[in-house]
């Protein structure tokens, strides 16, 4: 994988991760373009597309879309899973899920992002082992209160 | 420093945390750049204290100004010193931070390393943990070396957290830092078959990454992996476990039939049926699946489930996969036409598109019609343009491929294009008129039909045209008019179209296609002409004249340089015509000469045919850029500086411009000093430029002599009448031809078709050339013509007409050939079943000494006897750019039944000719002739001759030797010949003005001589054709039966002569500047006609 961004409808982005080294510039270039493009299509449409050289896969839940590009040889389904399961990981840990959370805690999804995927390749297949490596590293953590502004829509029941 | 962290605590409380940033971002939306402006302020602001949780604070909220796009390079210290924090909260952050926002270039990361590396030992599985998923990030070339080896520790951690985290990153070190590889292959090897599932998939993650860059280090590997493709339950590792065998089964093809089946499984499995994977854990359960999968066609059946499927993600790979297949099994995927056709329906855009791709390999001659039909139905309903492009793109592909295979009715197709022009703001125009231009032209039979749908089209232009945005489309009236106006003869009421062309509308046309109608209009006032002058009423013809006379002024006035130029010309050309009409002359026919001539479609690869003359290198200048007024009088002067050309081809020095004044200062004051310097003259250059055909063939700028199109010379009237005698004489011929055609018509498809000279389509012979492929006896249309036009004539369809007549001097020329070798008593039979091989000439500008070599008679050892096994044909031609070089083209055609091969070709070098050898060859080694010849395919080789005196002829003995090979024989052969190096063929022909022409003669270098023909019958301009043809030379001047005539050797002699003619006396007295060279010319004219 080469990278995963996280956007809203708005085009606003949520989260990023590229496991490439690229400039600042090229990430933003790459994103918008790639944002644009997505927000362009159709909600019956199909979640791949071929764009410049590489394969895009995406799939959108509750107001969010999760995207990641993947190299020519890369498998689109097995993508899709990756992003079902990301979600899945999220919902778990902040307990259903909504956009307003990885907002306001992004730091925490890319924690668990970081568990879950490392250098772009599937690291932990295991949702209830990804957690638990979270939840010990947490503990580690000083305790921080929170703020959750709750409940908007959550994004599990939303996957379209 | 007790106050200073209980101020840190305080500051703390006011400090804004993550969520406050967040949340202030949102409530300032409207002045949100100013509000991070202050944040970013603050940050800096808390960045200078030394508590570090205030650091880490305002690093995080970094982090998330960077992905909003904002820059934070400036803190990359920062991040640094929260890496370093000893509390994992921080390092946390720090860490996040960092591989969020550092990359290669950042410079702080060199600093880093020896934290990571504590990091990485920490007791604390967490922080080692935290650090292995920056480095993921960041990690360099640098990084990658200082740490491999720690990393590589970790690999062994008792802890399987780390250990898969530790074989992942192994990954990226590697890619950074390829040393590391070999010693850490073992150790990953080992992690195979860790005790860890997590561990054991990272590492078949790993190796399977590794794999598919260098598959052949990773065969040893099969085995286990095979092992691991049966026990494995985890569909991730058996996803990569597949792609490895992908990758490895080209260089296994054992491993080939499991790896498609177990992929299609695999591929499928979590989608159609969760169980299906739990059933292919058990080996049985395997094997009996192994049975079922079996075939590729039994694979596209399983695709069609995927397509037949409701997910749209499901469908789309479905394609995806069958286009694929579809490149090596097009068989198997066509019987699924019908669910792609279905697939066109589909609601997503995306998948319409991949059926559409799929469409191209499934079309036949039988379904080409209906495809296409439903394709239409599509256009019409396509909502957005895009799609619709696509649409009109491929519908325009799928007709078009291959030549037009799949199309066995052109009237359809025709129509179609027609139809598709009625799409409103497509983007491609042209691409249908250039359809329309090539159908017209290579399919003969389709012309009347397709010159009435243009006309209706050119009648409606106002549909086309009518709105601005439809702008695109309007190229199709580039097509109409031209079709119309070229195949004019098959318009049923011209004098309509001609009206409609003149339309005032049509001056809001872009300027390219007002071009096209004007001149097109001038070919459709020919014609009407034509009719109308046969009427009794002559009022007719002049009210035409009339209409365009009205009319044409409307263009005249165009912006555009093109049309107005056009324009002006035909306004006063038919303004002459109407004087003329007025004193009742009839001019239809004079009118109609205007445009004469047929074009004829040529073979793409024809150009490429001609081979590039040795030393000639294509991509350097010529003439230095810049110099563009300069190039134009400097060829005319080379003529007789033979020095300069040399230094001036290959230079392509920038040139300044003082350099460029002191030049052109130079230049000028040789011009002055030179004779035949002649400002006066026209630019024979530009003449040139404008003939599409000779322009841009590279070698017409290299052989600076151009006997094509001399300018001044008044011989095309007398080329009318060769041209009118050899077409009788072809048709006497034609009989004989079409039988020998249809026996070699095999053997000829291979033949090399021979430049530009193929045009000419009457000769059957050449027939066999152009039309290479004959449509099915279904098809309407006779036959296609599969080479467009080399010419590319649509696009310049004011050029063609003179290419036409480039046409007609070289079918002149050919016809001269064959009359010269007719008598030149040289089996002439077989010069006419051979009329395409022979044709060398390269765009007219070949000077070539026909000498049909050895007869079957002079080959002793062929014991091949009855159809002769070998031929040769040879031209001789003097080299302009070096006076001591003649390059000999040969042409070799297989006449017999067996494989030739392994031809060495050598000639005796005499003291003054020398054949030009390799590099290091001996002088009397042979030349290996770069290609072998199958049965009856012919090919052209060319030599280099050195060449020292050209003042005498000379005759050169040679051998072939080549190999025979039957299918079950191979026998060495030899075939013996002579090379006749005539004076005449170092002779170029060269223009020459009459001014410049009486200055050479008054000069008295030149030293005279004379000779006398008796009984020469022939017209005087046939004479001086012949002394034209076979001896380069061109007439300077023509005054009734007495003609100059100027001609230059390769070493810079001047010939001139002075032919005159009396009761079938011919006289020729001539002067050069060598005598024994114009003695031996003479000779040889004399010998020519001696042979009449």
């Amino acid at each position: 994988m080469r990278f995963m961004l996280l956007f809203s409808r708005q085009g606003k982005l949520r989260l990023q991760k590229w496991y490439v080294p690229l400039g600042d510039q090229e990430k933003r270039r790459l994103g918008r373009e790639l944002v644009q493009t997505i927000l362009g299509r159709k909600a019956k449409m199909c979640s791949f597309l071929e764009w410049r050289d590489l394969k895009v896969v995406y799939k959108r839940y509750a107001s969010l879309y999760f995207c990641c590009a993947i190299e020519e040889q890369d498998n689109e389904l097995i993508t899709l899973e990756v992003i079902h399961r990301y979600v899945e990981l999220l919902d778990k840990y902040f307990g259903s899920v909504c956009e307003l959370d990885i907002i306001f805690n992004f730091e925490k999804a890319y924690f668990i992002l970081d568990e879950f995927l490392l250098g772009g390749e599937a690291q932990e297949t295991s949702k209830k082992s990804v957690l638990k490596a979270i939840e010990q590293a947490d503990q580690l953590q000083e305790v921080r209160a929170v703020y959750l502004p709750r409940p908007l829509i959550p994004l599990i029941s939303q996957a379209f | 420093m007790a106050l200073k962290i209980v101020k840190g605590s305080i500051d703390r409380m006011f400090d804004k945390n993550l969520q406050d940033l967040v949340r202030g971002i949102r409530n300032h939306k409207e002045d949100e750049a100013k509000y991070i402006s202050t944040c970013i302020d603050e940050i800096k602001q808390e960045l200078k204290q030394d508590n570090i949780a205030v650091k880490a604070n305002a690093v995080c909220k970094l982090t998330y100004l960077q992905m909003l796009g904002y820059d934070v390079s400036w803190a990359a210290f920062n991040i640094v010193e929260v890496m370093s924090s000893s509390k994992f909260t921080y390092k946390r952050i720090g860490y996040l931070a960092a591989s969020q926002c550092f990359h290669e270039s950042t410079d702080v990361i060199m600093l880093t390393t020896n934290q990571i590396r504590k990091d990485l030992s920490s007791p604390n599985q967490y922080d080692t943990g935290v650090a292995l998923t920056g480095l993921s990030c960041f990690v360099t070339p640098d990084l990658a070396r200082d740490l491999a080896n720690d990393i590589m520790t970790l690999m062994s951690h008792t802890k399987p957290y780390i250990r898969k985290k530790a074989v992942l990153i192994m990954y990226k070190v590697f890619l950074k830092y390829p040393e590391s590889l070999r010693p850490a292959f073992p150790r990953l090897k080992e992690k195979l078959e860790d005790p860890d599932p997590g561990v054991q998939s990272a590492a078949v993650n790993v190796i399977c990454e590794l794999a598919r860059r260098n598959p052949k280090n990773y065969l040893s590997l099969a085995p286990l992996f095979f092992k691991l493709m049966t026990s494995s339950t985890n569909n991730w590792v058996l996803i990569k476990i597949i792609k490895l065998f992908g990758a490895l089964t080209p260089l296994e093809p054992r491993l080939c039939h499991s790896t498609s089946q177990m992929s299609f499984l695999f591929f499928l499995s979590p989608w159609l049926s969760p169980s299906s994977l739990s059933t292919s854990n058990s080996t049985s359960a395997m094997s009996l699946l192994y049975e079922c999968v079996n075939t590729v066609i039994l694979c596209v059946q399983k695709l069609r489930i995927l397509i037949e499927d409701s997910d749209q993600n499901l469908k789309y790979l479905g394609l995806l996969a069958m286009s694929k297949i579809l490149k090596t099994h097009p068989k198997s995927v066509q019987s699924h036409k019908d669910l792609i056709l279905q697939c066109l329906d589909d609601k997503d855009e995306s998948i319409r598109l991949r059926a559409l791709d799929l469409l191209y390999g499934m079309v036949s001659k039988k379904n080409l019609m209906e495809i296409v039909k439903k394709l239409m139905l599509h256009v019409d309903k396509a909502e957005g343009t895009t799609y619709r492009d696509e649409l009109l793109t491929k519908i325009i592909d799928i007709c078009s491929q291959s030549n037009y295979q799949y199309i066995t009715n052109f009237e359809w197709y025709i129509s179609i294009l027609v139809e598709l022009t009625r799409l409103e703001g497509t983007r491609h125009g042209h691409l249908i008129a250039s359809q329309m231009l090539d159908v017209a032209i290579r399919v003969k039979a389709i012309r009347e039909f397709a010159v009435a749908q243009m006309a209706t089209l050119l009648d409606n232009a106002h549909l086309l045209t009518g709105n601005t945005q439809r702008n695109g489309i309007c190229e199709v009236l580039y097509a109409a008019a031209w079709i119309c106006g070229e195949f004019s003869e098959h318009l049923e009421n011209p004098m309509q179209t001609l009206e409609a062309m003149l339309r005032p509308k049509v001056a809001t046309l872009p300027g390219h296609i007002q071009a096209v109608y004007v001149q097109n209009a001038a070919k459709l006032f020919a014609t009407v002409l034509r009719s109308q002058e046969g009427n009794t009423d002559r009022t007719a013809a002049q009210e035409t004249s009339q209409l365009m006379i009205d009319r044409l002024p409307l263009f005249v006035q165009s912006a555009n340089l093109e049309v107005q130029e056009r324009a002006s010309c035909i306004l006063q050309l038919v303004k002459y015509i109407q004087k003329l009409q007025q004193k009742d002359v009839e001019v239809a026919e004079e009118v109609n000469a205007l445009f004469a001539g047929e074009l004829n479609p040529v073979a793409p690869k024809a150009q490429k045919k001609v081979p590039v003359p040795e030393g000639l290198d294509l991509d350097a200048w010529i003439n230095e850029p810049p110099s563009e007024s300069e190039s134009e009088d400097e060829k005319p002067r080379t003529m007789f500086t033979r020095e300069e050309t040399k230094h001036s081809r290959p230079r392509h020095t920038e040139v300044d411009e003082k350099e460029l004044a002191k030049r052109r200062e130079v230049r000028k004051q040789e011009q002055a000093s030179n004779p035949f310097y002649i400002k006066s003259s026209p630019s024979s250059q530009k003449v040139y430029q404008e003939a599409p055909g000779v322009d841009h063939i590279p070698v017409v700028q290299i052989d600076l002599s151009v006997p094509l199109k001399v300018p001044g010379l008044p011989m095309s009237d007398q080329y009318v009448k060769l041209e009118e005698e050899r077409r009788q004489k072809d048709r006497a011929d034609k009989k004989k031809k079409e039988k020998k055609k249809r026996k070699e018509k095999g053997g000829r498809r291979g033949k090399r078709d021979s430049g530009p000279e193929s045009e000419e389509d009457i000769t059957p012979a050449h027939m066999v050339d152009i039309v290479t492929e004959e449509m099915p006896p279904t098809a309407i249309c006779r036959s296609v013509s599969l080479v467009p036009p080399l010419n590319s004539p649509p696009c310049v369809p004011s050029t063609c007409q003179k290419s036409s007549k480039h046409k007609k001097k070289k079918q002149k020329k050919e016809k001269e050939e064959k009359d010269k070798k007719k008598k030149k008593k040289h089996h002439h039979h077989r010069h006419h079943s051979d009329g395409a091989g022979e044709e060398s000439v390269q765009n007219g500008t070949v000077e070539e000494e026909e000498e049909p070599l050895p007869t079957i008679s002079d080959a002793p050892t062929c014991s091949l006897a009855s159809p002769p096994p070998f031929r040769q044909v040879c031209d001789i031609q003097g080299n302009l750019q070096d006076g001591s070089q003649v390059v000999v083209s040969l042409i070799f055609e297989n006449k017999c039944d067996s494989f030739l091969k392994a031809m060495e070709f050598n000639v005796l070098d005499s003291l003054n000719s020398r054949l030009q050898r390799p590099d290091g060859a001996g002088p009397h080694d042979g030349l290996t002739v770069p290609f072998q010849l199958p049965p009856g395919v012919s090919n052209e080789a060319r030599f280099v001759f050195t060449v020292k005196s050209i003042v005498m002829p000379q005759k050169l003995k040679g051998t072939l030797a080549f190999i025979v090979k039957n299918e079950d024989s191979s026998t060495h052969e030899k075939l013996d010949f002579k090379l006749h190096f005539t004076c005449t063929s170092y002779l170029i022909t060269t223009p020459c003005y009459s001014d410049a022409f009486a200055k050479l003669l008054e000069s008295g270098d030149l030293k005279a001589s004379s000779v006398k023909l008796e009984g020469v019958v022939m017209p005087f301009p046939h004479l001086l054709a012949r002394i034209c043809f076979h001896h380069h030379f061109s007439v300077v001047e023509r005054i009734d039966s007495c003609a100059s005539m100027y001609s230059r050797s390769i070493q810079g002699h001047h010939v001139c002569l002075l032919v005159k003619t009396a009761d079938q006396t011919v006289s020729i007295d001539a002067k050069c500047d060598e005598p024994s060279l114009l003695s031996n010319v003479l000779d040889e004219i004399k010998l020519t006609f001696s042979q009449c």
